[in-house]
């Protein structure tokens, strides 16, 4: 009690960045908003647990101080992520943020936690905004740029030959960056469908492909948006002469564990998998499966990630996360150990690393899941960074 | 092009039939009862878990659609003789405030008893791959499971069209939509009436669930978005009509089902491709709200006013 008193004390006493007397922190607190309910809920869920995992492995304790997660549902609905993100930021006055899904949700956010000094560590939305002009010191992508998934999907499909290709994506900012990245490496004749964000119903969509009749589809439709778009895909009987081209995003073991067999054959792009052959990998695989009884998603890997940046930042500043220059220097410098393999941090904060070509298909145990193909990009920045001035 | 005008009309007559399903209920207890009921998107949210968790136990898609309607039905008796009778003497105002306090206690109770991820319900195997349909002397393939609903769609309307303009009961019914206490002075059972009606509207948007349960998903909150088409589909048919509800189902399932696939299609044609492709998609979600503001310009009581 009287350590907290003096910490109290202490705060209110000292401006906040006199960051020559900045003390050790005696908690570490992390305000956790993601989708948890609704169609985009499997993703939400995903990051939590591989988060709450890498917790777990680590005794409860962020650089070696002891660290509470607050979690939150945002619903996918940017109005009340935001208003979990100020009772974060104002009340519980957490020293991290993370978990938000979607860029809008992102985007709606981001403001807010930059201008209160906060270091957000996305698991997952990457919004070129942010990789570019809107780049912040406050802000570090330890999963991906949004177009990047795209373009390495761009690629196969320009270097596999097809020349007449639809696109179907949401209408929203991620959805613009697919469009973007996929365009950045496929050269062909492309016709974009836009949907509505978080539609399910894809009727009006598969009839206007079948009138199409493109030789590839590539399709970014993250969670149930995805579940629901390739079962009504197969049941329409588009299957038979359209070939499925994805993001990871749309292909991942959420959507596989939902549709099941009628994914095979589908290529997909990712940074990660589950069939990674590193020590760090498999023992999040191995553990992930044991603790929840399924395989692991990219999100999975992407929150369990997170936290392992977080724990490695904590522990270089010796729990003096009020010290933002030293704290930010620390999360620049990238001393832990990915699931993935080796990737470094650009100066917009997002990954340099490598993607990933995988197949859906059954594996020696008989389950419908992806196998890794190859590797489409060798470490791969993002198209922004150049337009990053990073303060 | 024809292919594609056909099968996009099909899917509208889908939507629209489901639609009619929602508003046939929420018309008759509008019009008949004069209650505004915001909860009967939360009667067709439950009814939908009910059927997919009966569809789970029972392990067959139709055993569960049937008791699942069942379910629903037994909640609208109970919901309607609790809290509905207090409702119809009080103002607007007050139903909107009891039956909105409903709709938050459903999606509290759901989230509470089947957990914030979306059910999966899946169509009987026979039924989840696509017909064979013949096109002037071509074919093309349909989903089986839509053309389904289609039948059943067509099915319960018929019937719901031969028992409200036919029957004995149905012209109480109409009656009762045309002028309460006349009905009541010719000796009805006005208040056995508004029971029978309410418990079969719940039943009808359980049905309208769990059909298309497969298709969404089963999800919390998955009553609102529909419940502003319900609400969009009677204003245009005129509060307390069946037929203004299923012609109103109808319009608003074919425009928003063509709009969302042609409006970007001819807006490329019309515009530059980046305009197009920002201004489509939102034209097309607002669709059916200029379609309902333009009809009730020129007929502000709707298509087919109930009260004359």
């Amino acid at each position: 009690m009287t350590l907290r008193l003096t910490a109290l004390a202490a705060a209110l006493l000292l401006p906040p960045l006199l960051t020559g007397s900045a003390h050790a922190a005696d908690k570490i607190k992390v305000g956790f908003v993601s989708t948890l309910s609704g169609p985009g809920a499997g993703l939400g869920v995903d990051i939590r647990d591989g988060f709450n995992l890498a917790m777990k492995q680590l005794g409860g304790k962020l650089g070696n101080l002891p660290a509470e997660v607050i979690i939150a549902d945002d619903q996918q609905n940017p109005d009340v992520a935001k208003q979990a993100a100020d009772k974060f930021l104002k009340k519980d006055k957490v020293d991290f943020m993370t978990g938000i899904v979607f860029s809008n949700i992102m985007l709606a956010v981001g403001p807010t936690v930059f201008e209160n000094k906060t270091f957000y560590i996305s698991a997952n939305a990457g919004p070129s905004q942010y990789a570019g002009e809107q780049c912040n010191p406050y802000f570090f992508n330890v999963a991906w740029q949004n177009d990047n998934l795209h373009e390495a999907v761009g690629k196969v499909v320009q270097d596999k030959g097809f020349k007449d290709v639809l696109i179907v994506t949401p209408n929203y900012p991620g959805g613009k960056d697919a469009v973007s990245g996929f365009k950045r490496f496929y050269k062909g004749k492309t016709e974009e469908i836009y949907t509505k964000l978080g539609q399910l119903d894809y009727a009006a969509e598969l009839a206007q492909i079948r009138a199409a009749k493109p030789d590839a589809l590539f399709f970014f439709l993250p969670g149930g948006m995805g579940i629901n778009f390739v079962k009504q895909f197969v049941s329409a009987g588009l299957s038979r002469d359209t070939q499925l081209f994805a993001p990871g995003f749309s292909a991942d073991e959420d959507v596989i564990k939902a549709v099941g067999a009628p994914m095979m054959g589908m290529f997909n792009s990712s940074h990660w998998a589950h069939d990674m052959d590193n020590a760090e990998n498999k023992r999040f695989v191995a553990e992930f499966q044991k603790e929840y009884s399924r395989l692991p998603s990219l999100y999975a890997s992407q929150g369990y990630d997170a936290a392992l940046m977080m724990d490695a930042a904590v522990r270089d500043v010796k729990g003096k996360v009020e010290d933002k220059a030293a704290l930010q220097k620390a999360l620049e410098a990238k001393r832990f150990k990915s699931v993935r393999g080796d990737f470094k941090f650009n100066s917009n904060h997002y990954p340099v690393q490598n993607y990933y070509l995988r197949a859906i298909g059954k594996d020696a145990q008989g389950r419908v899941t992806n196998k890794t193909m190859g590797t489409i990009f060798t470490n791969h920045a993002d198209a922004y960074v150049s337009q990053c001035k990073m303060k | 092009m024809t292919q594609l005008i056909l099968e996009q009309a099909l899917n509208g007559l889908q939507f629209g039939l489901m639609l009619f399903l929602l508003a046939a209920g929420l018309t008759l207890v509008f019009g008949i009862m004069d209650c505004i009921n915001l909860a009967h998107g939360s009667l067709y949210m439950v009814g939908a878990y009910f059927v997919a968790a009966a569809a789970q136990a029972a392990d067959s898609f139709w055993i569960g659609l049937g008791a699942g309607v069942a379910g629903a039905a037994v909640l609208g008796l109970l919901l309607e003789l609790s809290l509905f009778r207090q409702l119809y003497q009080r103002d607007h105002l007050s139903q909107v405030l009891a039956t909105f306090a409903l709709i938050l206690i459903a999606n509290e109770a759901v989230r509470m008893i089947w957990g914030p991820a979306p059910l999966m319900l899946n169509p009987p195997e026979a039924l989840s791959g696509p017909v064979e349909l013949p096109l002037f002397g071509d074919t093309f393939f349909y989903p089986a499971y839509r053309l389904v609903i289609i039948a059943f769609g067509l099915g319960v309307g018929g019937l719901l069209y031969l028992l409200v303009a036919r029957s004995r009961v149905g012209m109480w019914v109409r009656a009762g939509a045309a002028n309460r206490e006349m009905t009541e002075a010719l000796g009805i059972n006005v208040r056995a009436l508004f029971t029978a009606v309410f418990v079969f509207g719940a039943a009808l948007c359980a049905l309208a669930g769990g059909l298309l349960g497969p298709l969404l998903a089963v999800q919390v909150g998955m009553g609102e978005s529909i419940l502003i088409l319900a609400f969009v589909v009677i204003i245009i048919g005129g509060i307390g009509s069946i037929r203004g509800a299923l012609v109103g189902a109808l319009i608003v399932g074919t425009v928003d089902t063509l709009g969302r696939a042609l409006l970007p299609t001819l807006l490329r044609a019309a515009l530059p491709a980046d305009a197009a492709s920002t201004l489509g998609p939102a034209l097309a979600s607002i669709l059916i709200y200029l379609l309902m503001a333009a009809i009730l310009f020129f007929k502000p009581q709707g298509l087919f006013p109930a009260r004359a």
